[in-house]
């Protein structure tokens, strides 16, 4: 249960990251929270030459808003953003989310960047970040790249970052602030990683009582966050602030069943297939159930 | 592979600088115990999940045995055997002590330091937020009802000494 021997550098600029990554400790790996990385190496299913870590870099961890958007830097702990006033007032999806990251202890070290860099699929992140269509930032040895998140989280624990890319920062657009918003999952203990999420954000017209479009994102069950499109229809044609109990009980039946039907090929393969499709579907209608009630509540 | 080379360190473990060199692969837990002798932070899983080998770095509760020693270099690490003024306890540990909070004791520092730090940032922890503080540290023995009902003692009898 230790790690096997690598050499360790600390760099001191993000250059100086991204000089290591292309030459010195070019078969190396990032270390930020290790929160991931860490328990891979003492269980020897990860044993990386090198190891670059980033604690050291300055200016990588802050969370601004920057007119339209929100920036977050990769090196921002978990922690930072559970106590952010700034995040809990502009993002309240993420804002909820981010307390179900494992224990206060993982969320002291743990950091956005390594989170979405690792891709768990069950992790929190990816999920909440690909449904408000969060953008990467990608620094390299030719310079930056903005990746959408939809583009980002490309299959199981993988991402279209390049061997020799640092995720360097997380913009969050905040076009549109949304009418109703949930993150709900289902983890076996608390704190554990889920087995299955779901995210909702409702937008609604100028008169806030049409719902005018709605990002419906699943993860855990699937290999990648995947947003379900004909449930994100569904809502938009079906729903309303004044949606009479009986029809929205109807909606909330069809979101559970379209849920289930429209991932189902993305579970195949996986253990108990038909008890992750049925709780997928029942936690995308309860993460709409609570999104309206937020909604009707404001 | 040629044996990587010594990367020096210097830290503040409960008060007192250490200072040396460090093989790249020793976790921090291995380096509290096995170098200086901290052998208060327990080892169970070593790979994040059971909370025995929980040390507040800079404040903040951290699992030791996921976070490298060359990692704590420039910070200020307290163990269990940090929290005791001479031969008084500290007010979670003489809680934990009258509420029957540990029996083997094994899992006991990680949970004092976990409350510690949930203590700092709310001094009136609901039983809901202390369960919370406490979920990623498990008990194999006592069981968690007296180990909550400690942390709530800790919690008002902090806030009465502190009182004027
Ligand atoms: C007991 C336990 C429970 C947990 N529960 C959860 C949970 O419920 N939900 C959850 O989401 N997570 C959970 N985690 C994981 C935790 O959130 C991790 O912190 C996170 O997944 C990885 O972040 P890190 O900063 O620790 O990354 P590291 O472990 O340092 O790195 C992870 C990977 O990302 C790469 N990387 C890191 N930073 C960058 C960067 N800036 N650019 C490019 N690549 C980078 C590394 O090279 C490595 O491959 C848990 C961890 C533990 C130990
Ligand atoms: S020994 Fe570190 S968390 Fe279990
Ligand atoms: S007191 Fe024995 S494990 Fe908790």
């Amino acid at each position: 249960m230790k790690p096997a021997s690598f050499h360790y550098y600390r760099a001191r600029s993000l250059q100086e990251a991204l000089d290591l990554l292309s030459g010195a400790a070019a078969n190396g790996k990032l270390l930020a929270g290790g929160q991931s990385l860490i328990p891979l190496m003492n269980l020897r299913l990860a044993r990386p030459e090198a190891l670059i870590d980033l604690n050291s870099i300055p200016g990588l961890s802050y969370i601004r808003s920057e007119g339209n958007k929100i920036a977050i830097g990769a090196l921002t702990r978990h922690r930072e953003m559970e106590f952010s006033e700034l995040l809990a007032k502009e993002l309240p999806l993420l804002a909820e989310a981010i307390p179900q990251i494992g224990h206060p202890a993982i969320r002291n070290r743990g950091t956005l960047g390594g989170s979405l860099a690792h891709a768990d699929p069950a992790a929190e992140l990816p999920c909440v970040l690909t449904a408000l269509d969060a953008r990467m930032v990608a620094a390299g040895p030719d310079g930056e790249r903005v990746i959408r998140a939809e583009d980002f989280f490309t299959g199981f624990y993988a991402t279209a970052l390049a061997d020799h890319e640092i995720l360097k920062e997380v913009r969050i657009p905040l076009d549109r602030h949304p009418a109703g918003w949930s993150f709900v999952e289902f983890a076996r203990r608390h704190g554990d990683f889920a087995l299955a999420e779901a995210s909702v954000l409702l937008f609604a017209d100028g008169a806030g009582d049409r719902c005018t479009s709605a990002r419906v994102v699943i993860g855990g069950s699937v290999e990648k966050p995947v947003r379900v499109q004909d449930v994100e229809k569904l809502i938009q044609d079906e729903i309303s602030i004044r949606t009479q109990a009986s029809s929205l009980a109807h909606v909330l039946r069809r979101v559970e069943q379209l849920t289930e039907t429209e991932i189902r090929s993305s579970i195949a393969g996986r253990e108990n297939p038909d008890y992750l499709c049925h709780l997928t579907g029942v936690l995308a209608r309860r993460a709409l159930e609570s999104a309206m009630e937020r909604w009707r509540k404001a | 592979m040629k044996a990587p080379d010594l990367v020096p360190v210097s830290l503040e473990v409960n008060g007192v600088r250490f200072e040396g060199d460090v093989e790249p692969r020793k976790t921090l837990a291995d380096f509290l115990r096995e170098e200086l002798g901290f052998t208060g932070v327990n080892l169970g899983c070593e790979h994040g999940v059971c909370g025995a080998c929980s040390v507040l770095l800079d404040g903040a509760v951290v699992r030791s045995c996921i976070l490298l020693a060359v990692q704590a270099d420039g910070c200020k690490i307290t163990t269990i055997e940090g929290l005791a003024r001479e031969e008084k306890l500290h007010p979670i540990q003489q809680a934990f002590l009258d509420h029957h909070a540990l029996q083997c004791g094994f899992c006991t520092p990680g949970m004092v330091l976990a409350a510690v730090d949930l203590l700092k940032r709310s001094p009136h922890p609901t039983e809901i937020q202390i369960r919370e503080a406490l979920s990623g540290n498990l008990c194999m023995c006592t069981g968690y009802v007296n180990i909550v009902r400690a942390v709530s003692a800790a919690a008002e009898r902090i806030q009465t000494a502190e009182k004027p």
